[in-house]
């Protein structure tokens, strides 16, 4: 790789870690993990199977990272690595909404 | 898409997660919740794919159908009782998508925005390899998790000597490699935190026990979020960190409460070592004496009951008796017998395991009780079944300080008038002691399997 290209991508680097800067990315990151304390507190115990399947599904938005590895349109290692993160999170998500969703037809109140 | 669009398109999808979860406050909003989930993953992946970054889509075509496909047949064919594997083998995977994405990263830096390969930030190291370190655990701890649940692997605890010495200098060893990484990028120092990380993951569940799958289904899942969010940080990427932290914590305090129901530490079950695989035959029965019954008189007995609180547990699951059981209070419901369900919060290989099975058998979700809704209501039920449970029952849990499970909370159904108990033989539960509720005078054994005996139950019913 050219010095030119290596100082142009540490430049791009440096705003992007100066827009969002790890402090900033840190308190979404607390005030996230305290959102999902209190939300979960909230599920009702009959629903913890379900809320497994569906946290199970929603952490492979993980895909998102898999996508943009798997986008340049050259073949290197990287795009194999981000193709079969596309496939591992895709079977997770659909798996993992299909099966929440069947769960959660079951559940019927009397009568 | 522009920078700013894309910021809030991952902002929206990320609330639509959060009310995901919100919905499953209550049976009634689930559903919505769920599809509100599945709206906001399509947000997610809608906004990615306009991204400027992503310029092919040959292969992410196919890798989603190839995916999807996969997923939705699994999830469309899958037995009830089958799902505390499929959700450890879901764990595993979104454990090595975190893999491959930290190494799609390492190797293409620029792709993302965090430096040129050779000079990637220190910060971006530190996350990378944090993402794909808890990643690869979650990857083969799940596997080992998968073969306990499915019955490939022996669900007894496989202790060694030195144990908690070998995980305790791989674990600084990993932190050594880490930093070296951190500091020197070396793609070498990368692998050996992956291989490294993946023999942890085993070590680590191995010595755990099945019953105790409960608290490491839930630990697992808690990973899965870690390492998401260990990769959003590597990415700057706020929609990964929020989900991440959602999972990260929804496991943690999954795993808190199936440690609660256990009376045991954290720490306790995950150095492992507690509890035996089918239960040995229990060996200080004495002279004491059992009394023992037909279906005919399980079934004279709760006919002439006022009030039927049944007790299930995985052994339900095992014999798939939850059908039978749902046609068995049918009967007694329309001879004007007030039936109740009761749940232990470790009943069952997962965290409401026992709830997703009775409203398979179409069980009404408001006659299904926890423990503390329903507790103090056994002293005044006429007769209690109890059906593929026991160490939730065993009374030493309050009475015996030299008990394995003192201090557990436990069903006091020896309070009850009758305690009819399904059981297959005399084996103690996966605690390995003994159950004095057996002795008792009001306990009547009904020995056999327990979808069979409830349908021979049925049958004298009618």
């Amino acid at each position: 790789m050219d010095p030119t290209k290596i100082m142009q991508a540490t430049e791009a680097a440096a705003a992007s870690a100066a827009t969002g800067s790890l402090i900033s990315l840190f308190t979404v990151f607390l005030l996230a993990i305290f959102v999902g304390y209190y939300v979960v507190w909230n599920v009702t115990s009959a629903l913890h199977s379900p809320l497994m399947s569906v946290t199970n599904a929603i952490s492979s938005v993980i895909i998102v990272g898999a996508l943009i590895a798997a986008g340049p349109t050259d073949v290197h290692f990287s795009k194999i690595m981000g193709f079969l993160a596309v496939v591992l999170a895709s079977v997770n998500i659909f798996g993992g909404f299909i099966v929440s969703q069947r769960m959660l037809q079951m559940f019927r109140k009397k009568g | 898409m522009s920078e700013e669009l894309s910021g809030l398109a991952y902002l929206l999808a990320a609330i639509c997660f959060i009310l995901a979860l919100r919905g499953l406050s209550s049976p009634e909003t689930a559903r919505r919740g769920n599809l509100t989930g599945m709206i906001g993953m399509a947000i997610a992946i809608g906004t990615t794919l306009a991204s400027p970054h992503v310029l092919s889509y040959t292969w992410i075509i196919a890798g989603i159908l190839v995916g999807g496909t996969i997923g939705t047949v699994t999830a469309l064919k899958i037995q009830m009782t089958a799902l505390p594997q499929l959700v450890a083998a879901f764990h595993s995977l979104v454990g090595l998508a975190a893999v491959f994405v930290a190494t799609a990263t390492l190797y293409a830096p620029d792709a993302y925005g965090i430096g040129a390969a050779g000079s990637i930030l220190t910060a971006s190291l530190i996350e990378m390899s944090i993402g794909t370190f808890i990643g690869a655990i979650t990857f083969t701890g799940s596997i080992v998790a998968f073969a306990k649940l499915q019955g490939l692997v022996s669900g007894a605890p496989l202790v060694f000597p030195g144990q908690h010495l070998l995980n305790a200098v791989l674990g600084i060893a990993a932190i050594a490699l880490i930093a070296w990484f951190s500091a020197t990028e070396s793609y070498q120092a990368y692998w050996l935190i992956v291989a490294l990380a993946l023999v942890l993951g085993f070590l680590i569940i191995l010595p755990i026990g099945g019953a105790d799958m409960p608290v490491v289904v839930s630990m697992l899942n808690s990973y899965s979020g870690w390492a998401a969010c260990g990769i959003g940080f590597t990415l700057g990427n706020t929609l990964l960190i929020i989900t991440g932290a959602l999972v990260g914590s929804s496991g943690a305090i999954l795993s808190y409460i199936m440690c609660k129901g256990m009376n045991r530490s954290f720490f306790n079950v995950i150095l492992g070592g507690f509890g035996t695989e089918e239960g040995v035959a229990a060996t200080t029965q004495g002279d004491k004496t059992v009394r023992q019954g037909s279906a005919e008189d399980a079934a004279f007995i709760m006919q002439n009951a006022g009030k039927v609180i049944i007790v299930p547990g995985y052994g339900m699951a095992v014999a798939q008796a939850q059908h039978a059981l749902r046609e068995m209070t049918d009967v007694l419901k329309a001879a004007g017998v007030k039936v109740s369900y009761a749940i232990h919060p470790v009943a069952g290989r997962m965290p409401g395991h026992m709830n997703v099975l009775l409203a398979e058998a179409n069980v009404p979700y408001d006659e299904v009780f926890e423990l503390e809704e329903i507790n103090h209501e056994f002293s005044t039920a006429d007769v209690v079944y109890v059906i593929g449970a026991n160490d939730v029952t065993n009374p030493a849990a309050k009475t015996d300080p030299n008990s394995p499970i003192y201090g557990m909370p436990i069903l006091d159904v020896e309070k009850a008038q009758t305690v009819l108990f399904v059981k297959r033989g005399m084996a103690s539960g996966y605690a390995g002691v003994d159950n004095e509720l057996f002795f008792r005078d009001n306990t009547m054994m009904l020995f056999g399997d327990a979808k069979k005996m409830t349908e021979e139950i049925l049958q004298s019913l009618g």
